[in-house]
């Protein structure tokens, strides 16, 4: 390594092989209660039902799975261990405090059957949340169930098509433009929709020409992300929600981004009809390896007969209650309410910032993301000019010249101690390097960060082998995804 | 604000190195006129102990030290601790998922034992990393089935959880996929005659739930003969899992959409919860969600990645098996650890005692009410007919702290006044005493069938 930076170091890590290696006849970590009532025989109560063998479970005792699964966890990086700049993902600080709320035994031990009588601290937490999160965005009413961004996009589009459907036709496409997240398009195809490719312009945003070209009435809505996935807020926002309402169509923003807005500006002032939240990006929720996530969805006035069943609702008596008859809504999509403890972590965090904490948040986030732009900006290539907000993209143009790409450059940041940007997304770039600090880091680990990045730039012209065999510093060095793919070793079986 | 690891003048140094004058600078690609000039209308900032304050007086408003007889697909079992020590080390709780495997192989090898663990359980031979929960899970089953088989329709049991059908009537409603109901019969179980007049040439797959909404045990061997025969694939959701550590599986299906909440994940008003899809080898390309995969590195050495990602939105966009991203890793860990604790032989002994507590309160029950489907097993839950309204009976119960069964009017008011009753290793035989004795009070003292076959069974 050229220049060594302060923020990571080798350090002994275990070797650790799978729970089924350590498994043998008799051992256990686990003590029943003795039973209080009678003993049943399970082969007359069951017969052919009955199970006989659990093949091969394995029987460890509990110190062995305190030590498999903690020493499983040192072979991860975490934000709890530093920078994790993933582009679009939002790894901020997950706060302490939203974890212990979220295990308070009422709220972790509430069954979502139990009376609404006695519910009325989780509905009195889902409805301070679903008002937040409306004046955060400016929309009219919320919706919680959805358990993550893509099945928000999905309850989203459903309610798209309930409107236009209840106005007499459902219509055919969704437009996306070329810079959008994956799920866009696949959502938009499960709520049979067929998608047509909207061109970015040479600034990174829609083409307000091509749009009013595209629009139709057979156009249901536009799915935009804003900021969009270049960290670029799209400018002419007003007048693309107006091309959009003047031909009846809506205006769907996914709220990905949202963590370059909260506080600054609210999408249900600059023209939009639908939207999705992700709690587990803007409102720290953990992402825990992936998930569990969270996707509430708002909508204005007119989509609101639309959203799932049920929804919490003041009763004449001042108690909550949830309401079932909901005779246009799109139905249920997902069992119960949504990933409730996640309501309960973004609701802390909410409270824990107030509106200064959250606006600083926003003006932290930003500032970073433009702070490391300006670090790299020369180092790297920058393919659009345009103004970032909470997140910058780059590309592996010059590094490319070499033979590296934006992966290698990736790989090789891990042993500078970060976690990898974003690699080659959004599309609309080739050879991507998307970077997303969030306002969780400090100075010092944005200049450690640019430090690195720059190391690398000249490593690639010096000694870009280094960089094309990288990680040197971790545990297993580059995997053999191919061989992964082509003969797929799903699961462990004994020898 | 104490998230936040900047002082004043770090903002203003930083500011300077971009070369802003202000923040506002920084803001002004959003036009002036949408810019919010005022501070939002939310709670003002709070202390931590503030936080924790409200939190728990909402903790006291939501049915703290309450004794409850219900599952319907959510299901209070114990917890080990060691479950929320191990999933709360940051490396486990703040990491991404896991596509630069080099720094993420914690989270692979545990996603691998997951899959290999479910794998166990069902009967099936492959497992994904996670859904969202057992209903989406059944959802995209069913589609799963129609891309497998080419066919568009669904034949759905009444008897699968009725949220869950919901849920699939909700994702099928676009996607040209008709659904066709089939009810149950007198044991409780799929009504088999209706079920063969409502297979079709094109019949994707038939979804079932095992042990059902009621608890009931289907015959799946049965079920699935009929389907297969006529060229349907079988589905079968499991919405309870610590059955499987009794039940035999449904080695006869051909995907399983569960719910892994029992194994170790808090109830929580509903969720987060884990939903997974295991099937046969040979459909895995059609399967939604995340996989890791066994692999090696440059040296040789054994590692894990996320696989056959070809298969999802990332890659394939519209043409993908789903849009899921995101799912549950975090929550399928803590199911991961569950079995691990209580593995080969306590998965066993835990559904034992389920099965002997079930089987105890229903007795007890059957003296004084009717217990419904006595004629096909059942793992933890019973349907009890009542002549007083279970509303009020359960009304009676709330002020001892109790929380009766759910009532199935406004699922299955063909049932009359019925509630649907579950216990688990967790329910004491004071707390199902005290219930009986409470329900008691307006029945009559006449003895069921289901008593006399309960006590036979025994």
């Amino acid at each position: 390594m050229k220049r060594m930076t302060r923020k990571a170091t080798r350090h002994v890590n275990h070797n650790e092989g799978l729970i089924f290696e350590k498994s043998s006849p008799g051992k256990a970590a686990w003590k029943l209660p003795p039973l209080d009532v009678p003993e049943v025989n399970t082969a007359k109560l069951l017969g052919t039902a009955e199970r006989k063998d659990l093949g091969h479970m394995p029987e460890v005792s509990e110190i062995e799975i305190i030590r498999h699964f903690t020493r499983l966890s040192t072979w991860n990086y975490a934000i709890d261990l530093g920078m994790y700049p993933l582009g679009s993902c939002t790894m901020k600080y997950n706060p302490r405090v939203n974890e212990v709320v979220a295990r308070l035994e009422g709220l972790a031990n509430g069954h979502p059957y139990q009376p609404e009588k006695i519910s009325q601290g989780a509905l009195r937490i889902i409805k301070t949340l679903s008002e937040c999160l409306l004046e955060i965005t400016g929309m009219d009413a919320i919706t919680l169930q959805p358990a993550a961004g893509a099945h928000g996009e999905l309850t989203g589009l459903l309610m798209v098509r309930a409107y236009h459907d209840a106005k007499g036709n459902p219509r055919k496409k969704v437009l996306i433009p070329d810079s959008a997240h994956g799920t866009n398009p696949a959502t938009a195809a499960m709520v049979g929709y067929s998608v047509e490719n909207l061109k970015s312009n040479a600034r990174g945003m829609v083409e307000v020409a091509a749009l009013e070209a595209q629009m139709n009435d057979d156009v249901a809505a536009l799915m935009l992300t804003n900021p969009n996935t270049l960290g670029v807020f799209e400018q002419e926002i007003h007048k693309i929600a107006q091309i959009m309402h003047a031909k009846g169509g809506l205006l769907y923003m996914d709220g990905a981004n949202m963590n370059a807005l909260v506080g600054k500006v609210r999408p249900g002032d600059f023209g939009v009809d639908v939207m999705h939240l992700n709690l587990h990006k803007t409102f720290s929720t953990p992402h825990g390896g992936g998930g569990p996530g969270s996707g509430p969805v708002a909508v204005n006035q007119p989509l609101e007969p639309f959203l799932p069943k049920p929804v919490v609702i003041s009763k004449s008596d001042g108690t909550l209650g949830f309401e079932y008859e909901r005779p246009q809504s799109v139905g249920r999509v997902r069992s119960f309410y949504g990933n409730f403890g996640m309501f309960v972590r973004a609701l802390a965090y909410i409270l824990a910032n107030g509106p200064d904490g959250l606006r600083q948040t926003t003006e932290d986030a930003v500032l970073n993301a433009n702070y490391i732009r300006k670090g790299l900006e020369g180092v790297y290539d920058l393919p659009y000019a345009t103004p970032s907000m909470h997140e910058v993209v780059f590309s592996d143009k010059l590094q490319a010249k070499r033979g590296v790409r934006t992966m290698d450059i990736a790989k090789r940041l891990i042993d500078y101690g970060f976690h990898p940007y974003t690699t080659a997304f959004p599309l609309i770039v080739p050879g991507a390097l998307m970077i997303e600090p969030t306002e969780s880091e400090d100075r010092e680990e944005m200049d450690l960060f640019v430090e690195a990045m720059k190391s690398i730039a000249e490593e690639v012209e010096e000694d870009p082998q280094t960089v094309l065999d990288a990680p040197h510093t971790t545990r297993v060095s580059r995997l053999d995804e191919t061989a992964a793919a082509r003969k797929p070793v799903l699961r462990w079986k004994p020898e | 604000m104490r998230y936040l690891p900047k002082s004043p003048a770090d903002r203003e140094a930083i500011l300077k190195a971009i070369g802003a004058r202000s923040i506002d600078d920084l803001f002004a690609p959003i036009p002036a006129e949408y810019r919010l000039n005022r501070d939002l209308k939310i709670p003002r900032q709070m202390a931590e102990s503030e936080i924790v304050d409200w939190f728990r007086l909402r903790s006291k408003e939501n049915g703290l030290e309450y004794t409850n007889f219900l599952g319907a697909g959510a299901y209070v079992h114990y917890r080990p601790v060691i479950i929320d020590s191990l999933i709360s080390r940051g490396e486990f709780l703040t990491a991404y998922t896991p596509y630069q495997a080099e720094i993420s192989q914690g989270t692979l090898q545990a996603i691998f034992e997951f899959q290999t663990m479910i794998c166990e359980l069902t009967g099936m031979e492959v497992a994904n990393a996670s859904m969202y929960d057992g209903s989406t899970a059944a959802a995209e089953a069913a589609m799963m089935a129609v891309r497998v088989t080419g066919r568009s329709s669904v034949v759905i049991a009444k008897s699968l959880h009725p949220e869950y059908r919901e849920v699939v009537a909700t994702y099928a409603c676009h996607q040209g996929m008709p659904l066709a109901t089939v009810g149950f019969a007198e044991t409780g179980r799929l009504n088999l005659q209706e079920l063969e007049q409502a297979i079709t040439p094109d019949t994707a797959c038939v979804l079932i739930q095992s042990p059902n909404f009621f608890g009931t045990i289907e015959d799946v061997a049965t079920i699935a003969e009929l389907a297969h025969k006529n060229g349907a694939l079988l589905v079968v959701s499991i919405a309870e899992a610590v059955s499987l550590g009794i039940v035999e599986p449904p080695r006869d299906a051909d995907i399983v959409a569960m719910e892994a909440q029992s194994f170790g994940v808090p109830v929580g008003f509903g969720g987060p919860y884990c939903g997974v899809i295991a099937t046969r080898e040979k459909f895995v390309r059609q399967m939604p969600g995340r996989l890791a995969g066994q692999t090696t590195d440059r040296n040789g050495k054994r590692g894990f990645v996320l696989t056959l990602a070809t298969r999802e939105q990332h890659i394939r966009r519209e043409k993908a098996t789903s849009n899921i991203c995101t799912n549950q890793a975090l929550v399928a860990l803590m199911v991961n650890i569950f079995m691990a604790v209580y593995g080969k032989v306590g998965l066993k002994e835990l559904a034992k005692q389920n099965l002997s507590k079930t089987a105890y309160a229903a007795d007890q029950f059957g003296r004084h009410a009717r217990v419904l489907f006595a004629g096909a097993p059942r793992f933890n839950e019973f349907v009890v007919q009542t002549s007083e309204d279970p509303y009020v009976i359960n009304s009676r119960l709330l002020g001892h702290k109790l929380v009766g069964g759910l009532p199935l009017r406004k699922f299955y008011p063909e049932l009359g006044k019925a509630a649907l009753w579950c216990c688990t290793e967790m329910t004491t035989r004071t707390s199902i005493d005290t219930a009986v004795g409470m329900l008691a009070e307006s029945e009559a003292e006449e003895p069921s069938g289901e008593h006399a076959a309960e006590e036979v069974a025994r």
